[in-house]
């Protein structure tokens, strides 16, 4: 399986290829701690992908190498036809924490990656953009709030608006909702699926919740520490849109119980 | 077990409801300001009984009354342009640019130190050196270097103000968390754009406490200076009446000098809650976030 795995690469076949890492690797302390070995994965447009594994799986490595804020120490990281060798534009990402600035206003912290690319003209200009969004993510009427007045799923619905405004072509979502109360999350899950579904966007999440990685994605990659490997990936074939009521299903619970059966045998090596 | 099957029914609110009061202290339901004014009335009642019964001498601690009266005296003489408002003028002075100075300083050690590796590896270790000094005994060579007037204060005062606000300047810098650097690094920003956009902002909050600390020890540094410097401040005026034993207007200058530092403190509290609208601070004089 896991050989399998690491050379076919059975995601989704609804589009291009839009980013794609082969034998992507990471050591540290001179080579002594690998942190990542072989990674291989394709995210097709359109697709929505999530990883999932314990912590020191290397998946924090492998969504740094990504996102472009650490060099991979072996393989080919590929986004749109460019190699990977910095933060890029064409990266939208989003973390645990909402992360909004709470001197600047809801409309304005969605236009910041505007403003730091292209300066407070290009800023204002967008302010339009930012509110389609905003309406876009139910936020309609909060342009001018401060982030101190915004629950928790609202500052995330915020900081998906700012994730968006650049129009990436790739959403690296780090744990996005994993802050929030379970009520929230199942909800903020299905919303990020509609927006997703929204504007055809190439999502890649990572998750600690096998749940939250069956419902969203189209392909889950299992990844397993020391070193820190995907070590199975996992196509999910439920029909989309995906509901919450899904999660009864029994085709539901046998992938959640294939994954978590996979991450367990690791766990008691 | 009957009663409680009684009280689930909704049965109408009666007599019986369990209601009650969460206890308060009578001294804590005391509004703020008596509370105040009673810690100074007694305040002022002890001193008034240790003068009264001449357990100190009165050269030593004047009378409640005698300090009132010489207050109204240096008042007076200030309101109406008498020889103290030149005086008052000249530490004013000595304040304000001290203070500048110290802002100007401070702040850009504080940005060095903060935001460099090498000013944090290499120069910040000589500040805390230079910090753990006893600053006022630099204050015969500001004399020597700068000379009787005005000048030689405000390096005092500006030397000791620095300090709290590079320290200040330099963990606000360092407030920033994980989340938002990276933010800023996926987004692209250039060092400048993160600390201009992000990391300043967000340090404010220690900035401001910097410079309030700051701005008590700008006016300790201008009254040490004209002590062991001379010139024509207010700190002189203290140390002439000192010598001459008239405590009472030693005192009533002292509660003038201390008007003007509580100034000072409140409108950098002011500008800080003008500008840091957005961080809740805890109530209270000065404290850090």
């Amino acid at each position: 399986m896991q050989a399998a795995a690491a050379k076919t690469d059975p995601a989704n076949t609804t589009g291009e290829p839009v980013y794609q890492l082969r034998n992507v690797g990471k050591t540290y302390a001179r080579n002594a701690i690998v942190a990542l070995e072989g990674v291989n994965l394709t995210l097709n447009k359109g697709s929505f992908s999530a990883v999932i594994g314990s912590s020191g799986c290397g998946k924090s490595t492998l969504l740094k190498i990504m996102s472009g804020l650490i060099p991979p120490s072996t393989g080919r990281v590929v986004l749109q036809d460019r190699p990977v060798t910095g933060p890029r534009r064409d990266i939208g990402m989003m973390f645990q924490q909402a992360t909004l600035f709470p001197w600047r206003t809801t409309l304005e912290n969605i236009v910041l990656p505007i403003e730091i690319r292209d300066g407070k003209a290009a800023a204002k200009a967008a302010h339009e953009q930012g509110r389609a969004l905003l309406e876009l993510v139910g936020l309609k009427g909060f342009e001018n709030t401060y982030p101190s007045e915004l629950s928790g799923g609202m500052a995330q619905r915020a900081s998906i608006c700012r994730m968006l405004i650049t129009e990436p072509a790739v959403l690296l979502l780090d744990e996005p909702f994993s802050a929030l109360d379970e009520l929230t999350r199942d909800f903020m899950n299905m919303e990020l699926q509609r927006i997703c579904t929204t504007r055809n966007a190439t999502a890649f999440l990572v998750t600690h919740s096998i749940q939250e990685a069956v419902i969203l994605s189209d392909v889950v990659y299992v990844m397993k520490p020391r070193p820190g490997r995907v070590a199975e990936v996992v196509t999910i074939d439920l029909p989309r849109p995906r509901t919450l009521d899904m999660m009864t299903t029994p085709k539901f619970g046998e992938l959640v119980e294939h994954i978590r059966s996979s991450l367990d045998k690791e766990a008691f090596k | 077990m009957s009663n409680l099957e009684r009280i689930a029914d909704t049965a109408p609110a009666t007599e019986e409801d369990t209601v009650w009061t969460e206890h308060v202290g009578w001294l804590d339901q005391v509004p703020r300001a008596v509370q105040m004014l009673f810690v100074f009335v007694v305040f002022v009642l002890v001193w008034d009984m240790v003068t009264r019964f001449g357990l100190v001498s009165p050269i030593i601690l004047p009378t409640p009354a005698e300090t009132l009266a010489d207050m109204i005296f240096v008042g007076k003489n200030l309101a109406t342009g008498g020889y103290m408002l030149p005086a008052l003028w000249i530490t004013l002075k000595e304040v304000f640019y001290g203070f500048l100075l110290a802002i100007a300083i401070g702040f850009t050690l504080g940005v060095i130190v903060g935001e460099t590796a090498f000013g944090e590896r290499a120069i910040m270790p000589y500040l805390v050196a230079i910090d753990t000094m006893p600053k006022v005994a630099f204050a015969p060579l500001f004399v020597a270097w700068l000379g009787f007037d005005i000048h030689s204060k405000v390096a005092l005062a500006a030397f000791i103000a620095t300090f709290p606000i590079i320290v200040g300047t330099a963990a606000g810098l360092h407030a920033a968390d994980t989340n938002s650097r990276n933010l800023f690094k996926t987004m692209g920003a250039s060092r400048w754009q993160t600390l201009i956009k992000m990391k300043l902002p967000m340090g404010l909050p220690q900035i401001f406490t910097g410079l309030k600390i700051g701005s008590v020890g700008v006016m300790a540094g201008a009254i040490t200076g004209e002590f062991l410097g001379g010139g024509k401040g207010f700190g002189e005026l203290i140390r002439t009446a000192a010598s001459q034993l008239n405590t009472p207007r030693v005192f009533a200058l002292i509660l003038y000098l201390s008007i003007v530092g509580l100034a000072l403190f409140a409108f950098v509290a002011w500008v800080q809650r003008r500008f840091v609208f957005w961080h809740k601070e805890r109530a209270g004089l000065g404290g850090e976030s």
